[in-house]
């Protein structure tokens, strides 16, 4: 992110060069959806920091915006993103990371087309914030593995084609050592999917009920025990995928509270006026934030410091959506709807306030909940000394629970 | 609103190490303590280290005038190093706010990566020509003040902002009288710059500051001590004309406020690495009591916000750099932002560290000291909200 330099400019002309050739080889206005974004994908336009042959060109990450400009001018049709949000933020940087060629080869382009919806099964009743701790088992069986067990808070499994799982493979190993990470196909009839009810009302999660799942060695992402170490990467990416996202100015929670403010001036009071302020502050210097972080990982990957930006985006959310609940008054009274739904995609600042400030309760919850995160934060980042572990190094079979 | 660098680049990387070294050797915190007890021995050896041998004095001033013609994102780096040292120099009062007032007097915007001031000069103190002021001296005013030659302040209260500053001297001839309380860098500066209000607007004159009688305050913050000034038919001679007055004041202001916020992320870095440090040595119920997790998890939350902290800082330095149009609003919400931080950062320290920071020996009173007078220094956060509300369309 320093100075523009020769070469940054000769890859901005050499993108430009691609997209043109990809529109006036398959123009928008006239090829369907799906065959202008395999495309894409194999014009390497997908995620420019890809491999080539992946849907990327091994470019830094920052210049994938370019791309998204061009192609958006031209009125080209995107991935609609919100909608496989796992697939891209969690399944694809890990199956990158730790995918065999064959997998890759796989997984990764229908996954960006959207072909192939993905949900990860990691949270089970018993292994929330210790997700070490689950007890979901996969036992080999010739080629293959038998998986039984239960997932929780399982977004898009419903729709999903394809899951990233974390299984037990080793009861006899302490539980850090005795998981192995799975690409599950959920539409193998042992996967049973219920819809789980939330405190909005409507059903945006699941719960995934699995009975002897097979699923073929050749689905193992690495090693036999290293689950955990392939979640990780998973994890790092959902924080920096929930916490992270680039937005304009005002374009998250504080877009709404702000939006109300102006169109209703007989909701104003000197003291609102201040929370207000205070809210738009730490908002925006969240987004700034977010921005140096970026131009940092231009070229890299996330670290633990994503765990900090999703600490503070969770609280900020609830902070907002809570004063403009209290904002609108008597408004504030009511609630849009109750009633059961299964929501298409998530947009934590849609709906009605009510229901932003509802909602806005699991963003200190989900892809790690802020107290693990402030617990990852002085750990890892400031070398403050570990929680007391007392089951790490004792067999899972024999922790207590 | 642009992308702007948020980083840090090579040069001030290697600035920020040449001051570092030089305040780790000539600023140690005893020498600061000592200021609450009336020993300012510390300063003129320091300052002049700072100002002439490594020329920071004249960083924001334009080389065609004898400065560094740096830019407001180098005079931040100096700011977050003075800030983690808690320094006591006038490189804010001087080499920021009063210099910015003389390049602004003269239609240029200070801080921005580059300055053209126009040669002509405005009043007599500026010029080339004989003067009470600079016996003479070529550069002007501007030129004395970036070789470190001469130091200067703005007479006016610290707790005076962009928003809001009080314009208490008149004029009669060359002679200035009124009285200006809780002026920063005064104690420390030969030239004051004093507003004026005349008709059609607002002069800034310089008055050397043995003219004027200068009470030393007792201060919160001693490494930044105060004086009450007061003027009583001081020579005085034209800087900024009339016209430009009010402009050139609340741009220097505004650039103090916007750089200021640096200096308050150099004290939350300090305090958060000198509380994490602590922690993980300190031991209690047979633990390191960084281990325990509800101090972990304040820290934590400080490191959040030191970082956002200096996302803003950075914001509002490269915007004045880049003489961004987003500048005002960034500068803004920078002190808004990082004043609480300074001050959140300070307070966890003192408390953090246990009986250890309630004493005289250990320098964390000097960081708590320092953030809660910046707190108050150039715009309270409140009135830096407000403004904020005007200038994003959010009105009260």
């Amino acid at each position: 992110m320093s100075t523009p330099s020769v070469s940054t400019e000769d890859t901005r002309r050499d993108l430009a060069a691609r997209v043109e050739s990809l529109l006036s080889s398959y123009p928008p206005g006239s090829t369907e959806r799906l065959e202008f974004l395999r495309a894409r994908f194999d014009a390497g336009l997908a995620w420019v920091h890809f491999p080539e042959g992946l849907g990327g060109l091994g470019l830094p990450r920052g210049f994938q915006q370019y791309v998204e400009q061009l192609l958006a001018e031209a009125g080209a049709p995107d991935n609609e993103p919100r909608k496989i949000g796992i697939g891209l933020g969690m399944a694809a940087p890990t199956i990158l990371a730790f995918g065999s060629d064959e997998q890759k080869q796989r997984y990764l382009r229908p996954l960006w087309t959207g072909e192939e919806v993905w949900c990860q099964l990691f949270s089970e009743p018993g292994a929330g914030s210790d997700l070490a701790a689950l007890a979901t088992r996969a036992v080999p069986d010739g080629d293959a593995w038998v998986v039984n067990g239960q997932k929780v808070w399982t977004s898009s499994a419903h729709k999903a084609q394809r899951g990233i799982l974390v299984a037990r493979t080793d009861p006899n190993a302490p539980k850090h050592r005795g998981m192995t990470y799975f690409l599950a196909d959920m539409t193998d009839p042992g996967v049973e999917v219920r819809p789980l009810r939330q405190i909005t009302g409507e059903a945006e999660f699941n719960e995934v009920f699995m009975t002897d799942v097979r699923i073929p060695d050749s689905d193992r992402l690495g090693e036999v025990g290293e689950g955990w170490k392939v979640a990780n990467a998973t994890l790092m990416n959902e924080r920096v995928a929930i916490g992270g996202a680039a937005q304009p100015r005002e374009g998250g929670m504080v877009g709404k509270v702000a939006a109300t403010w102006r169109s209703r001036p007989e909701v104003r009071t000197p003291g609102m006026h201040d929370r207000l302020m205070t809210g738009w502050v730490e908002a925006e210097v969240f987004r700034l934030t977010g921005m140096r972080l970026r131009q940092k990982l231009l070229v890299g990957a996330p670290g633990p410091e994503g765990s900090a930006m999703k600490l503070t985006f969770a609280r900020l959310a609830q902070e907002l959506s809570g004063l403009e609940v209290e904002l609108v008054g008597e408004d504030g009274l009511r609630y849009g709807d109750w009633t059961m739904t299964r929501p298409e995609k998530v947009d934590f600042t849609g709906r009605d306030a009510g229901y932003r400030y509802l909602r806005a309760k699991g963003n200190s919850i989900e892809g790690g909940t802020s107290e693990i995160l402030r617990n990852i934060v002085a750990e890892r980042v400031l070398g403050l000394p570990s929680e007391p572990r007392v089951d790490k190094d004792i067999p899972w079979k024999d922790i207590p629970r | 609103m642009s992308d702007v660098n948020l980083l840090y680049t090579d040069v001030e990387d290697s600035l920020r190490s040449t001051v570092r070294d030089l305040l780790g050797s000539r600023c140690p915190a005893d020498a600061v303590i000592a200021m609450y007890d009336g020993d300012r021995s510390v300063v003129g050896p320091l300052w002049r280290s700072l100002a002439a041998d490594l020329g920071l004095a004249g960083l924001l001033v334009p080389e065609s005038l004898g400065g560094a013609g740096a830019s407001a994102r180098e005079a931040a780096v100096v700011l977050e190093e003075l800030g983690g040292f808690v320094a006591p120099v006038p490189f804010l009062t001087s080499s920021v706010v009063a210099t910015a007032v003389l390049v602004a007097g003269r239609g240029a915007v200070p801080g921005a990566a580059s300055v053209h001031v126009d040669d002509r000069a405005v009043g007599s103190a500026e010029s080339g020509t004989p003067s009470v002021l600079l016996d003479g001296h070529g550069p002007g005013l501007l030129g004395a003040l970036a070789s470190g030659e001469r130091t200067a302040t703005l007479a006016v209260p610290l707790s005076a902002s962009a928003m809001s500053f009080p314009v208490v001297a008149t004029s009669a001839g060359d002679a200035l009288t009124g009285k200006v309380t809780s002026v920063a860098g005064a104690l420390d500066a030969d030239v004051l710059l004093v507003p004026v209000a005349v008709e059609g607007g607002l002069e800034v004159h310089a008055v050397e500051a043995s003219a004027a009688q200068m009470a030393p305050v007792t201060s919160l913050d001693m490494s930044r001590q105060l004086a009450d000034v007061s003027f009583d038919g001081a020579a005085s001679e034209l800087v900024v004309p009339a016209e430009a007055g009010d402009q050139a004041l609340r741009t220097a202001l505004g650039l103090g406020a916007a750089l200021l916020a640096s200096e308050q992320v150099g004290i939350a870095q300090w305090c958060l690495d000198s509380t994490v440090a602590y922690l993980k040595e300190r031991r209690q119920f047979g633990r390191v009591v960084g281990g325990f997790q509800a101090l972990k998890h304040r820290l934590a939350d400080l490191y959040a916000l030191v970082e956002q902290a200096r996302a803003a800082a950075r914001y509002a330095a490269a915007t004045v750099a880049a003489d961004d149009s987003d500048r005002e609003v960034a500068g803004s919400l920078a002190q808004a932002y990082c004043s609480g931080v300074a001050v959140k950062a300070a307070e966890e320290c003192v408390q953090l560290l246990g009986g250890i920071g309630m004493t005289w020996e250990h320098p964390a009173h000097l960081y708590l000291k320092r953030a809660k007078a910046d707190q108050i220094a150039l715009g309270t956060p409140e009135a830096h909200r407000t403004r904020l509300g005007d200038l994003v369309d959010l009105p009260a």
